[in-house]
């Protein structure tokens, strides 16, 4: 295993289109990395040039001790699993799965193979390996009774662990990852990702993976990195990225509805948001003038009269998800989320009726104005 | 009711149309069982043979290939030899040479590639009349004159139209596929080789069937390239039973071991069938 540093790591087109800009980051050695971000960001760029196959234009990448900028992929000791599986159609599992050792082995010269006796025997001997090596993996992933049918006998998620087993073979320095579940159904994504997170557990390989669902991301990762127009706009511990966001981008990507925005402008510790003013304390000390209010869904509720920070809404429509509801709210010309109880439903049905919501004011986030104003609290 | 009716017009028209196609080949086995005198009368008049020979004769198809060439037997071995060297070389050859064309056009990048796509497309308005002239000089030039070489060897260098199936198909095959062989380990040779190749079957099958009927039937080039009655193909052969005047002579040996040179080819298609119709539809559908 190894770590992988990018330094300064950028990617220009050849049209003169920036995909990727000035990405400094280390992931360790063992270490599950998820690049997310939305279509268009950079992220399944980025793990391209970390396998290889798209050039490097800018800055550096080191896996282990060795920059690879100008590396073939092959040589990089790396695995890569892809989104659509990218298995051999004409090869059965067990094939697929020796693919890679195949190409690597020492002795594989088919005419020296029957004129050479001692060499004969080298061959026979890893071919031994290597089929000892597909059944182990086989075994990890359970897929040993698999190893005899073609990939188009196989369903979606056991074609993923047999892309996955392909990469597993051959105990890389590093394991790639470009969104390896986004074909599956949400059942068996959960499943997988799951089996994904004990399997790095289990292995302590270095894993980088990419991804645009967050929660996937929240889930697999030991850091996230947040990427949007090519830049990384934060990399944390997942729960960091929820509470601490580092930017408006980061705080209404991740997360699930989407944190609530409110523009408004401060003074003497009060904020104003048309009518309503809400005194932030201590939050709002020292903070410019214009700023953005962002507040997780789940952080609203029905206000109590002694409550200070509230905010006068009506019902626009409620959403029952069974064991939760997520009650849409028009505060002035902004529409609000609050995620509350299946046990409010009632409470909230009545649309267009008017609504008084609340907030703790140590629970609301600041941020500079912009879609990526930095958060100031 | 309606529905019926309508499905027995159009198995009545199938049998007709399957018939006009067949007639010939009807006739032509028929021609080859008659006698000498009945096959001959044939050639003058449809009506002059029965449906089935009265008394067929069967010795006629091995006496047509004893009577190839100046020596019994010599002369249509020769041939049948010299048909499957020819075939099977430029078989091979245009199934390598093509798909490793197509490969390069569809999944490797380098600069010129579209132009040299589109110059290889505009070779196909050439009719192989206007080349064949030059080619000739050329190859006398060489001194490859009578020998398999002019026939073969241009079928290592491609052929537009199986290039551009080949290149369609290719372009078909998910890049990620590609992506995943070269990080397995195959430079571009292997990638072609090991991946591309077993994946393009239905396309290999229509380009070995095609080649295959086309050089195994081709009368000009070897008529062109070959003199020597031992280098003769089976398609010069057939023409020994023309006389010095352009006349048929034993027609009825002419017919059976037109016969026998049609038979490999029946078999390739029913054996290749299934692909080689699948091969069509893709590149239809897919090109």
């Amino acid at each position: 295993m190894a770590n992988i540093t990018f330094q300064g790591l950028g990617k220009v087109y050849p049209g003169g289109v920036r995909a990727v800009e000035g990405v400094d980051l280390e992931v360790e050695d063992g270490e599950f990395v998820v690049l997310v971000g939305p279509s268009g960001c950079g992220k399944s760029t980025t793990l391209r040039m970390v396998a290889g196959l798209e050039e490097i234009t800018d800055g550096t990448l080191r896996i282990g001790d060795r920059v690879v900028n100008e590396v073939a992929g092959k040589d990089r000791d790396i695995a890569m699993v892809f989104q659509n599986y990218a298995l051999y159609p004409h090869l059965s599992v067990r094939q697929n799965m020796a693919f890679p050792l195949e190409r690597r082995r020492a002795h594989g010269g088919t005419v020296r193979r029957l004129i050479a006796p001692g060499y004969r025997r080298a061959a026979r001997e890893e071919d031994q390996e290597i089929q000892a090596e597909v059944s182990r993996a086989a075994e990890v992933l359970g897929i040993t009774d698999l190893l005899d049918r073609k990939p188009g006998a196989l369903s979606g998620g056991q074609r993923q662990r047999v892309a996955v087993g392909r990469a597993l073979v051959r105990r890389p320095a590093a394991f790639l990852f470009d969104e390896p579940l986004s074909n599956l159904d949400a059942k068996l994504r959960v499943e997988m990702r799951a089996e994904l997170k004990a399997l790095h557990d289990r292995l302590g390989a270095t894993m980088l993976y990419v991804t645009h669902d967050q929660e996937e991301a929240m889930t697999l990762g030991d850091r996230l990195v947040v990427m949007d127009g090519g830049r990384v706009q934060q990399c944390a511990p997942p729960r960091e990225v929820y509470e601490q966001p580092a930017n408006r981008f980061v705080a209404g990507f991740v997360g699930t509805p989407s944190m609530n925005f409110l523009e408004g402008e401060v003074a003497d510790g009060t904020m104003s948001i048309g009518e309503a003013r809400l005194p932030l304390g201590d939050a709002a000390a020292g903070v410019p003038r214009a700023v953005v209010l962002g507040l997780r869904p789940d952080r609203l509720r029905l206000a109590e009269p002694e409550d200070p920070c509230a905010l006068q809404a009506s019902v626009a429509g409620v959403e029952d998800l069974g064991d939760r509801c997520d009650v849409r709210l028009q505060v002035g010309h902004a529409e609000l989320v609050a995620r509350r109880p299946a046990g409010e439903l009632s409470r909230w049905t009545v649309a267009g009726a008017a609504a008084r919501v609340a907030f703790e004011p140590a629970e609301a986030l600041l941020f500079g104005p912009g879609p990526h104003g930095a958060r100031i609290h | 009711m309606k529905r019926r009716g309508s499905r027995l017009l159009t198995l009545a028209l199938l049998a007709a149309g399957a018939a006009l196609m067949l007639f010939p080949l009807w006739w032509m086995l028929v021609v080859s069982l008659e006698t000498p005198s009945n096959a001959g009368a044939a050639t003058v008049e449809v009506g002059a043979i029965s449906a089935f020979p009265a008394d067929p004769q069967w010795s006629n198809w091995t006496e047509a290939m004893r009577a190839v060439g100046t020596v019994e037997w010599q002369g249509f071995l020769d041939a049948l030899a010299n048909s499957i060297l020819v075939t099977f070389l430029t078989v091979t050859a245009t199934v390598f040479s093509c798909s490793l064309v197509g490969y390069a056009l569809a999944r490797v990048r380098f600069r010129g590639r579209g132009l040299l796509f589109a110059v290889m497309l505009g070779t196909m308005m050439l009719p192989p009349q206007v080349t064949m002239i030059p080619m000739f000089l050329v190859f006398r030039e060489l001194g490859w004159v009578d020998t398999i070489l002019p026939l073969v060897v241009p079928a290592f260098f491609g052929n537009a139209f199986f290039i551009f199936m080949f290149r369609q198909f290719m372009a078909q095959v998910p890049e990620a596929l590609v992506e995943a062989a070269r990080l397995d380990g195959c430079a571009h040779l292997g990638v072609w080789w090991r991946v591309m190749l077993p994946m393009c079957r239905p396309v290999i099958a229509i380009t070995a069937v095609f080649t295959f009927i086309f050089v195994w039937n081709d009368f000009l080039g070897p008529l062109i390239y070959l003199h020597s009655e031992e280098k003769a193909t089976l398609a010069i052969a057939l023409n020994s039973f023309r006389n010095q005047y352009g006349g048929l002579e034993d027609v009825q040996y002419l017919m059976a071991l037109s016969l026998i040179t049609m038979i490999p080819c029946i078999l390739l298609f029913l054996v290749a069938q299934r692909q080689f119709i699948e091969g069509l539809g893709s590149g239809a559908v897919k090109g």
